[in-house]
């Protein structure tokens, strides 16, 4: 390796004057690494992301992203299930008598407080929609069906670990952390919505 | 023999690791302080090159397997798909698709380094013939990636070169059938492409280490072709030709840039965004630009044996090219007649590639024929008689010698006389 003593020769060699005051300066050493290191870090960076986006969904997944729910055919009191990103999304048409035992509870009776009028859309308090995808561990629940067992408090009833939702989707009983999700939807018209 | 290596790294955490597993005293001793002939000119970054493009291949390879689907039915469609809906699909793989390109520009340019300066010969014919299989590993590999996108080359492509093995009598039809894995190139056969093509590329990278080891063992090559005869005449790897290695680097991929930003569909077909039609084979087929030579070989032979024995005959000889060149001088600098033959030979080779691109009919036919007796005439006839006949340039005693009278600046008289002082 080529030491300064044998490149002071070469210089004189050559005919290159040394330079005058010729200090070794620590700090301009480091600063040139540091902005040689910052720049590596900008150049992986920037190559990197281009990878890295490429696993986050793409157009097509995104284009499909947002789904239109006809509102008519689903009867008072019956439920439907329709798939949103790959998730159930239970779309139910409550009875008199859910909306009241939804609105009546009071928030102490709730592992999860939220009110029946935050979790459905201003005047259609009929209409509720959920993901339908138990707070638990995944499985989806049954009730969607007049005829499904709805557990004790007339909703929703996982099957695999016995968590109970009410007419609300909010968690009553069993392992379930939380209320099942409310998906961002909008009406579009009184008999349609658009959920995403 | 077992035991604890002595590292000799000052800082705690490298030591601990390097005594258990000498990694780092390894890249010292093989990219650090490696003696290096100190006389390279910027051919020898080519080595370098292609370890970075198999890499990039590999990346961009990995992230375009995420979203291609390998079925007769999507698979065009699916890298349609990567085009237009994934992010930066495009990207992933017009660097892909061109990095194929660039990964035999970069070979090319690195073989004839190798037939320029000699590399070939001895203490290097293994290194050699490595290298020779890399690149029909890399032409295996690439055949295969450009049958996934199932266009109309794709498929014409796949159909014809799977077809060459028809041409061995008795076993070939059988063969072929095998190859397909059914009767015509359909779904089994991009199945097993897709497989085969994911795997090849780390085989190569295994068969490069083997090429970097035997490399490391008989040391570089150098432009003068003579042996390293004492540490005047080395570098160490670190920083002198890591340095030189980035320089060429940066070249290396302003160019690639400028192909993917600029003319990504410079050197691909455009036939191949046609669906691929069992039923029409297009009017014009063509193989990639750097396959045309070994095509132009296969149609230029009047014989379907004779002409695929001759194509596969043409990557053959590589293989014993160190027994065919029977001069012991190694550069081409000192063998005056081998330093304007060896481009006479890599006319026939262009020759061979325009002759590949242009329809078989009237003077391409002749000029094909004449550019394949002259690519064999030059390994089978030429090499062999050459080194007997030539008379070769006196060679220079040392790689330092040389360097220090041509180039070193204005040095005293003194200086030049004894140049072993002067380092």
């Amino acid at each position: 390796m080529a030491d300064t003593s044998v490149v002071a020769r070469d210089m004189a060699n050559l005919g290159i004057a040394p330079a005058k005051t010729h200090v070794a300066d620590p700090t301009k050493r480091d600063f040139l690494k540091l902005i040689q290191l910052a720049g590596a870090a900008i150049g992986v960076g920037a190559i990197a992301w281009p990878f890295i986006n490429s696993m986050n969904p793409s157009k097509d997944v995104l284009a499909v992203s947002s789904l239109e729910v006809d509102l008519t055919p689903i009867v008072v009191g019956q439920g439907i299930t329709v798939l949103w990103r790959g998730k159930p999304i239970f779309v139910r048409h409550r009875t008199p008598k859910e909306i009241e035992e939804a609105t009546s509870v009071t928030m102490a009776q709730l592992s999860d407080p939220a009110t029946d009028a935050s979790r459905t859309q201003p005047g259609e308090a009929q209409w509720i929609v959920l993901v339908g995808i138990c707070t638990h561990l995944g499985c989806i629940p049954v009730g969607n069906k007049p005829t499904d067992a709805r557990g004790e408090w007339g909703g929703w009833f996982c099957p695999c670990h016995g968590s109970q939702y009410d007419t609300s989707g909010r968690v009553r009983h069993g392992p379930a952390p939380a209320n099942l999700a409310v998906p961002p939807y909008a009406f579009e018209s009184p008999t349609k919505i658009k959920i995403g | 023999m077992a035991g604890l290596h002595k590292s000799e790294f000052a800082n705690p955490v490298v030591n601990w690791v390097d005594t258990r597993l000498p990694i780092f005293t390894f890249m010292q001793k093989e990219y650090g302080t490696f003696p290096t002939p100190k006389n390279f000119n910027y051919l020898w970054n080519f080595g370098a090159l292609l370890m970075v493009n198999l890499m990039i291949m590999i990346v961009t390879g990995i992230f375009l397997a995420m979203n291609y689907q390998p079925n007769v039915a999507t698979a065009f469609d699916s890298v349609q798909h990567i085009m237009r809906d994934v992010n930066y699909g495009w990207l992933l793989r017009y660097v892909h698709q061109n990095g194929a390109s660039m990964f035999f520009i970069v070979v090319f340019i690195h073989i004839f380094r190798g037939m320029y300066y000699g590399s070939y010969k001895a203490p290097r014919e293994l290194l050699w013939m490595f290298g020779v299989t890399l690149l029909l590993l890399m032409m295996a590999t690439a055949f295969m990636g450009y049958v996934l996108p199932w266009g109309q080359m794709s498929y014409w492509g796949a159909t014809v070169i799977t077809n060459l093995f028809s041409a061995f009598p008795i076993v070939g039809g059988p063969i072929v059938t095998w190859l397909w894995g059914g009767f015509s190139v359909d779904n089994p056969t991009l199945n097993r492409f897709f497989s085969l093509h994911y795997l090849l590329p780390f085989v190569i990278t295994g068969v490069s280490f083997l090429h970097v080891a035997a490399l490391h063992i008989t040391g570089s090559n150098n432009p003068l072709g003579i042996d390293v005869k004492s540490p005047q005449d080395t570098l160490p790897f670190h920083p002198y030709y890591t340095a030189k290695d980035s320089v060429g680097l940066c070249v290396y991929l302003l160019v690639f840039a400028l192909i993917v930003f600029f003319a990504p569909g410079m050197l691909g077909d455009p036939l191949n965004s046609v669906p691929a039609n069992p039923l029409q084979t297009p009017a014009e087929i063509v193989p990639e630009w750097y396959f045309l030579p070994f095509y132009a070989i296969l149609r230029s032979v009047p014989s379907k044996l004779g002409g695929v024995l001759m194509m596969f005959g043409s990557i053959a000889v590589l293989f014993v090219l160190p027994w065919l060149d029977t001069s012991k001088i190694r550069s081409a600098r000192f063998r005056p007649v081998y330093r304007q033959l060896i481009w006479v030979w890599v006319l026939s080779v262009i020759v061979l590639g325009m002759v590949g691109g242009h329809r078989p009919e009237g003077i391409w036919v002749v000029l094909g024929r004449v550019a394949t007796a002259y690519y064999f005439l030059h390994f089978l006839v030429i090499l062999p008689v050459l080194g007997k006949l030539e008379r070769p340039l006196p060679l220079p005693e040392s790689i330092s010698r040389p360097v220090l009278s041509l180039g070193g600046g204005p040095l005293p008289g003194g200086a030049t006389a004894k140049p072993m002082e002067k380092v």
